[in-house]
């Protein structure tokens, strides 16, 4: 198993109606890592995982994955390291049934049918989902939703996998489902959230971006402890710490 | 409000239509095709026939009862009998006089048998194509018409449609519900405020439409979209459409009800 | 103005269905290779956009009721006519399925009245010249509106003649469209000026989203409307043709026209094994052998052959039907234990 590096090298990132996203953000993620990404709205979460997938191009900077670095030729194969779960389900699940959007992954990729099968019925499996297999998404809850968009991006064994806001919209069972889920998978997982308690679960490693910049990088025990750095990023503790400190 | 029945009528036959019983597992093809040829049996009747329609409900009653549809579920939709077609009917017990029948007495003129029977096809081809969804899913009629050699695109684009409807007739129940609680009184149905509520909508479809282009993208979307065929032609299929095909053909050369008739008239009279 | 399939004959809806299908086909092969990959996501949330909005009613100013769009002119100038055209197909083919609008035989004729003209005449031969690649604000609207209540008065048209052709109304043809026309010029009015004010609106909110977007673009350079229309021309007189001459054991629209040409209720005799094997079935089962179909003007009417009034005839028609309803009603019964039991067996 090589060991996949994702590095970022003086990222900036400016959209068409010159709105700067991201200032300068470098970093290094090691294979395995399961990193959290926070910090307020707006500040430039979401724009930075488009860069690493691969659906944003650098307005400046590097990004590299494995040896692979990113650009236009190199989205495709970039695509294919990075599995991404957007924030928002139904827009993940566009075909007629579970089945078919899971096998969409590796169907592109160009394994045999049986080969398809056996992936979706794998991935399905790992998320739990595997009873769901015919049913259309428009059938399904936003918790099953959310596992199954997993397991669409699981389906094509990706190096990485980013997550946006995975726990929105879930309630709470449905949400602590999701974790253990994450907390069992291998790949290296890069989530971006505003869910503290979820990055406190299920990430060692805790980033803070502010104004398109990382303001905070490190061990997230540490990170997420720290009151005041919190607070001047529009953050709060998380429910969990806050309990132990009740008193304060 | 028309919206808020329409959307539960349109979720209540989607979800009838993954039951599990003989007639949903057939092969979406046959009833596609069987369907279609009944109404066109249905309508190539004369525009006076009325008897001879009346046995055609087997049809229907046959979809409704082995695929364990709900009444409820046809009678609505042929209750609320289409305004265009009353209107456009009523004219023939208007315009068409002369006298035809005469039931217990009283003269009944060609112009009614004439309405009648428009009545009778509606409510023949309306339970029907209601039916036919109602056994058979909408993907089942999209792989149906794929193995028909309908265009791919147009086939996609139905599948495609029928996924982001019921996300998009929920985002405009929110918007319309939003306008609903700030325009006290008028309710927000005005011109302008419609315009209003489109243009949102069209700007969240458009929105959306690139965030699935996007998601596509990173599943290594390259222009081939590839659906899954699940249905087969069995034995089941043949004798199910080779039955109602020859009651149809029958039906449609023979007055059963006539014939009955007459016998039931030498019997009691 | 859906058409519905009991008012419609089946030599008039197949001819609508054949032009609907050729139409379908030759902007599906249009499309395939010109296609840009982002308009399958495009095509089908529009499509469902449309559907939605198609359900949100607003009051008519001045009448208290309520209307809501067609959306054809919209799609047309949001995507271009081919992809537009199968977009309306596709919504209507959801339409005519879920809520039986009209119905399966009319759907081609559907499809055509409210397809055909926005997105190949409303939008290429109107809505464009206006325009001429500027979007004012009031050649907008201008153009919108002239292209829709054009499209719609079409169409209109085409439902009066499908519906007249098929022989099953009574109405006379003037009233008919003294009824049809003058209504559908008001609601293209109204659509045409939702429609621009909707172009305008978003163009204005978010412009990023529509410029890549505009009809124009997609419209291969060199098509010939002309070429298009012709071509649907000839399809519509060979599939009518043809459907005629199978639909002549019933040819009741055909008694009609044929009425018109010759000025007698029935065809001039042509005998042939075929069609006198015919006539011969068709006199056995008919219930009311050398019926006439009654003219719209009065002498005629006065003058045509008719049949008495016969009680026993009623009579063995009431007995029968009930007879035949108890039947079904049997049947379906029936059918409903066996699928119980078998469910049973399956458990």
């Amino acid at each position: 198993m090589s060991h996949h590096i994702l590095e970022i090298k003086d990222l900036y990132f400016t959209y068409p109606d010159g709105t700067n996203a991201l200032s300068g953000v470098s970093l290094k993620i090691f294979h395995g890592e399961s990193v959290g990404i926070t910090g307020a709205n707006g500040m430039g979460k979401t724009t930075l995982l488009l860069n690493i997938g691969g659906h944003l191009l650098p307005t400046k900077g590097e990004i590299s994955i494995g040896d692979i670095t990113l650009s236009k030729k190199t989205r495709q194969d970039i695509r294919k390291k990075v599995g991404f779960v957007f924030q928002r389900t139904d827009d993940q699940l566009f075909m007629p049934s579970v089945y078919e959007d899971v096998a969409f992954g590796p169907i592109n990729i160009g394994l045999s049918p049986d080969k398809v099968e056996e992936r979706v019925k794998l991935s399905l499996e790992m998320v739990g989902c595997l009873h769901l297999i015919n049913r259309p998404p428009h059938r399904l809850s936003e918790g099953q939703k959310r596992a199954v968009a997993i397991a669409t991006v699981i389906a094509m064994n990706p190096d990485i996998l980013i997550m946006d806001e995975p726990a929105s919209n879930l309630d709470p069972r449905s949400r602590r489902q999701l974790i253990n889920l994450l907390k069992g998978f291998e790949h290296t997982k890069i989530i971006a959230s505003h869910d503290l308690d979820l990055i406190l679960d299920v990430c060692e490693r805790c980033i803070i971006i502010k104004d398109g910049k990382i303001v905070a990088d490190g061990y997230t025990p540490n990170i997420l402890s720290d009151k005041r750095l919190l607070e001047e990023n529009s953050l709060e503790l998380p429910l969990s710490i806050q309990g132990a400190y009740s008193h304060i | 409000m028309r919206f808020d029945s329409e959307y539960f009528n349109l979720g209540y036959l989607d979800t009838l239509s993954y039951k599990d019983t003989f007639i949903h597992r057939l092969d979406p093809r046959t009833k596609l095709l069987v369907t279609l040829i009944f109404i066109i049996f249905v309508v190539s009747n004369s525009k006076y026939e009325i008897t001879k329609l009346i046995p055609f409900l087997i049809y229907p009653v046959f979809l409704l009862t082995s695929g364990n549809i709900p009444l409820r579920a046809v009678l609505k939709k042929i209750l609320i009998i289409s305004p265009f077609l009353i209107f456009i009917g009523i004219f023939n017990p208007i315009f068409d006089k002369r006298t035809i029948y005469m039931i217990i007495g009283i003269p009944i003129s060609q112009g009614w048998i004439s309405l009648f029977s428009i009545i009778l096809k509606f409510i023949l081809t309306v339970s029907s194509a209601i039916l036919l969804i109602a056994v058979t899913s909408f993907p089942g009629i999209c792989e149906a018409l794929e193995k028909m050699k309908v265009p791919k695109i147009l086939v996609i684009q139905l599948l495609f449609l029928y996924r982001y409807l019921f996300v998009l007739l929920e985002e405009s129940l929110k918007i319309v519900r939003a306008r609903e609680a700030r325009s006290f009184g008028k309710r927000g149905k005005d011109i302008k405020t419609f315009t209003k509520i489109l243009s949102v909508l069209l700007i969240r479809s458009l929105e959306r439409a690139e965030r699935i282009y996007q998601a596509m993208l990173s599943r290594g979307f390259k222009g081939e979209i590839h659906l899954l065929r699940k249905h087969s032609i069995g034995f089941n299929d043949i004798v199910f459409a080779a039955s109602f095909l020859t009651i149809f053909y029958i039906l449609k050369v023979y007055n059963i009800v006539n014939i009955f008739g007459e016998e039931l008239k030498s019997i009691f009279f | 103005m859906h058409m519905a399939d009991a008012l419609l004959s089946p030599a008039v809806g197949g001819t609508m269905w054949a032009l609907t299908a050729g139409t379908i086909l030759y902007s599906a092969r249009k499309l395939k290779d010109k296609i840009d990959d982002k308009m399958i996501p495009l095509m089908g949330v529009l499509g469902a956009f449309i559907f939605a909005g198609q359900m949100i009613n607003f009051t008519i100013p001045g009448t208290g009721s309520s209307g809501h769009i067609g959306g054809g002119m919209l799609l047309a100038i949001l995507l271009g006519p081919y992809p537009a055209f199968l977009v309306i197909s596709s919504v209507l083919i959801i339409q005519a399925l879920f809520f039986a609008d009209g119905g399966l035989l009319a759907l081609g004729a559907n499809i055509w009245n409210l397809g055909f003209y926005p997105c190949f005449i409303g939008y290429p031969l109107i809505f464009k010249k206006i325009i001429k690649g500027r979007f004012t604000n009031k050649g907008v609207m201008y153009a919108s509106i002239l292209s829709v209540v054009i499209s719609l008065q079409l169409g209109a048209l085409s439902v009066v003649f499908e519906t007249k052709l098929s022989g099953i109304t009574e109405l006379p043809l003037s009233t008919f469209l003294l009824l049809m026309q003058p209504i559908h010029l008001a609601i293209g009015i109204i659509e045409g000026f939702i429609t621009g004010a909707i172009v305008l609106y978003v163009r204005k909110l978010r412009p990023d989203l529509v410029e890549n977007l505009e009809g124009i673009k997609t419209l291969p350079s060199g098509v010939s409307i002309k070429n298009v229309l012709i071509s649907m021309a000839i399809i519509a007189l060979i599939t009518g043709g043809i459907l005629s001459w199978f639909a002549s054991t019933h040819p009741d629209g055909l008694e009609w026209s044929i009425e018109k040409i010759y000025g007698k209720p029935e065809v001039p005799e042509h005998p042939s094994p075929i069609t006198e094997g015919l006539k011969t079935l068709q006199e056995k089962t008919a219930i009311l052998p050398d019926y006439s179909i009654p003219s719209t003007s009065k002498e005629e009417s006065e003058t045509s052959s008719w049949p008495q009034v016969k009680p026993d005839t009623s009579l063995s028609g009431f007995l029968g039907s009930i007879m035949v309803l108890l039947l079904i009603f049997l049947f379906g019964f029936c059918i409903k234990i066996i699928r119980k039991s078998k469910t049973k067996h399956e458990i």
